[in-house]
């Protein structure tokens, strides 16, 4: 019975991979193989550990390349699909985000060592910064901005050499390509704030990443994540869910080509853990988590979860 | 809720999705003819499966018809071997179509692959009707311009009935301004209707294999003629205009 069930997502991930791994060079190829037959000489092992990939099953080891083949396909058009789709709204969110995490080198103070994970396109790295300079007159805490996808990394390099801190003092941002389950260029006890705004969704293994995270934080340090999550009222939960299944596939396709990628986004959402859920997440991580631990926006459309490193 | 996929690439939608691609596609297209994302999506949403059908039995009670059912050749640059068709005479089908191809700027390469529609020979029809749309261009010699696609949709619309053609040719010429709508409403749309209708079914001309046929008897063979020269006359209006 076990045996069977594997074997059927070890053949559905064996279509899924196949299809990204063969992608054709127009748009991105939908993951479905219906007249292939599986090889019947592969190894399928009895423990070959799969997950989700939005309602889709696939194995572990493929949930990162295929991420990496959405990302890549979305990041040109990333911030008009985000403003469509959310009217907007996701930039309230963001300088709400900001705003509340008011992180700055306070007077007599040192310089904050900022890692924003997941940030590729950097409009969360880059608000943080200009935040903590007309608040704070901060001008010297860094910012390593850490992505999985070098696409989205260059759109943000390519953002961050059009903007001012290009020019006033070019070594306080870095960019750098990393798995934010890992963080291996990033030293233990090194950072002051992590942020991941609508990163963390996509992780293969989220504990994973809320451990790796624990781990460069400074004791004291904060971690911030901004991430949709799931909408407190029944009615407005069908509402937001009609919208998203319907229309938000319906604008990737139009706008930006790509349905399929779009349709993984609303999936994923689906996918992802409640509020209280991820909150005992980050407690399990070691992280101290001040009463419920995070802030809903827009009725749950998204959420800020705080932590502290104790 | 995942519909099962009956083919690769194929994206099964639901009725409401279908329903508002055909809205959303509609005003898109009508705005922005040039984003091909809406005339794709137009298209499958609008190819309903008895319009289809009517068209495969069409290809079904024809010998041609029959033959790229069971071949399902497509049109790519590699099917085609674009260097062969250069150096044919010129009053073939091929040398036709090259010449288009250059004239136009475009490669048979730019077709996209049919994703919505629900059943696998369906959407192998609609993906050949895709593929063909150049050769209606070049065998009527009609160019890539707002004009020369509205006239090329009418003849199709005449010939196959597909909505979407229906759509465009009605709804279209209101994009255009007054000398392009008498161009179209006087010389190409009466040609598109009685060429259309009176002309084989489109569906059903392997393209493929008749490429060193001479164009003129093709032309006669399928009863078409050919329109006036629409870069022609829209060069001769241009020196009109200046003119005055």
């Amino acid at each position: 019975m076990f045996l069977k069930s594997t074997l059927k997502s070890s053949i559905s991930l064996n279509r899924s991979a196949n299809a990204y791994l063969n992608k054709k060079s127009f748009s991105s190829s939908s993951l479905y193989f219906n007249n292939i037959n599986p090889n019947p000489n592969k190894n399928s092992s009895d423990h070959d550990p799969t997950t989700h990939f939005g309602f889709k099953t696939v194995l572990q080891d493929e949930k990162e390349k295929l991420v990496h083949n959405v990302f890549s396909s979305v990041a040109s058009s990333y911030d008009v699909m985000n403003d469509a789709m959310s009217f907007g709204i996701h930039r309230l969110w963001k300088d709400h985000f900001i705003k509340r995490l008011d992180a700055g080198m306070r007077p007599g103070g040192q310089p904050l060592q900022f890692l924003d994970v997941a940030g590729g396109t950097g409009d969360i790295a880059f608000g943080l910064l200009d935040h903590a300079a007309k608040n704070h007159k901060d001008t010297k805490s860094t910012m390593t901005i850490a992505d999985i996808n070098t696409d989205m990394l260059k759109e943000g390099q390519n953002r961050y050499s059009k903007s001012k801190f290009a020019l006033e003092n070019p070594s306080r941002i870095q960019f750098i390509e990393q798995n934010g389950e890992i963080l291996d260029k990033v030293p233990d006890n090194s950072k002051d704030i992590y942020t991941i705004a609508f990163g963390i969704r996509n992780f293969t293994n989220i504990q994973a990443g809320l451990n790796a995270a624990f781990r460069v934080l400074k004791p004291g340090g904060i971690f911030a994540c901004l991430e949709f999550s799931k909408v407190n009222n029944t009615i407005l939960n069908s509402i937001y869910k009609n919208y998203s299944f319907t229309m938000i596939p319906l604008m990737g396709q139009l706008i930006a080509n790509d349905r399929d990628s779009y349709q993984y986004l609303v999936e994923s959402i689906e996918k992802f853990p409640s509020q209280e859920n991820f909150s005992n997440m980050i407690r399990k991580a070691g992280f101290y988590v001040p009463d419920k631990g995070f802030e809903n926006l827009t009725f749950g459309v998204a959420a800020i979860h705080i932590g502290v490193k104790v | 809720m995942l519909l099962k996929p009956l083919y690769h690439g194929h994206v099964p939608l639901r009725t409401i999705d279908r329903a508002l691609m055909v809205i959303s596609c509609s005003v898109g297209a009508y705005f922005h003819p040039e984003n091909n994302n809406y005339i794709i999506g137009l298209g499958e949403s609008t190819a309903f499966k008895p319009v289809l059908e009517k068209l495969r039995d069409g290809m079904l009670s024809d010998k041609t018809g029959r033959q790229i059912l069971r071949e399902r050749p497509r049109i790519t640059s590699s099917s085609l071997n674009l260097n062969y068709l250069k150096n044919l005479p010129s009053n073939t089908l091929g040398n036709t179509y090259y010449k288009w191809l250059e004239r136009e700027k475009v490669s048979p390469d730019t077709r996209a692959p049919v994703k919505y529609i629900d059943e696998d020979e369906l959407a192998y029809i609609f993906q050949r009707y895709r593929e063909c749309h150049d050769f209606h261009h070049a065998i009527a010699g009609l160019p890539i311009t707002i004009e020369g696609e509205i006239s090329v949709k009418a003849f199709e619309f005449a010939n196959l009935g597909l909505p979407f053609a229906g759509f465009g040719t009605l709804f279209a010429p209101f994009r255009l301004n007054a000398t392009q709508k008498k161009r179209i409403y006087q010389i190409y749309y009466p040609w598109a209707f009685s060429n259309g209708v009176n002309c084989k079914s489109l569906l059903n001309v392997y393209w493929e294999k008749i490429l060193e046929h001479d164009i003129n008897e093709l032309c006669k063979e399928l009863q078409i003629e050919k329109p006036p020269d629409l870069r022609q006359l829209r060069r001769l209006q241009k020196i009109k205009n200046r003119s005055k």
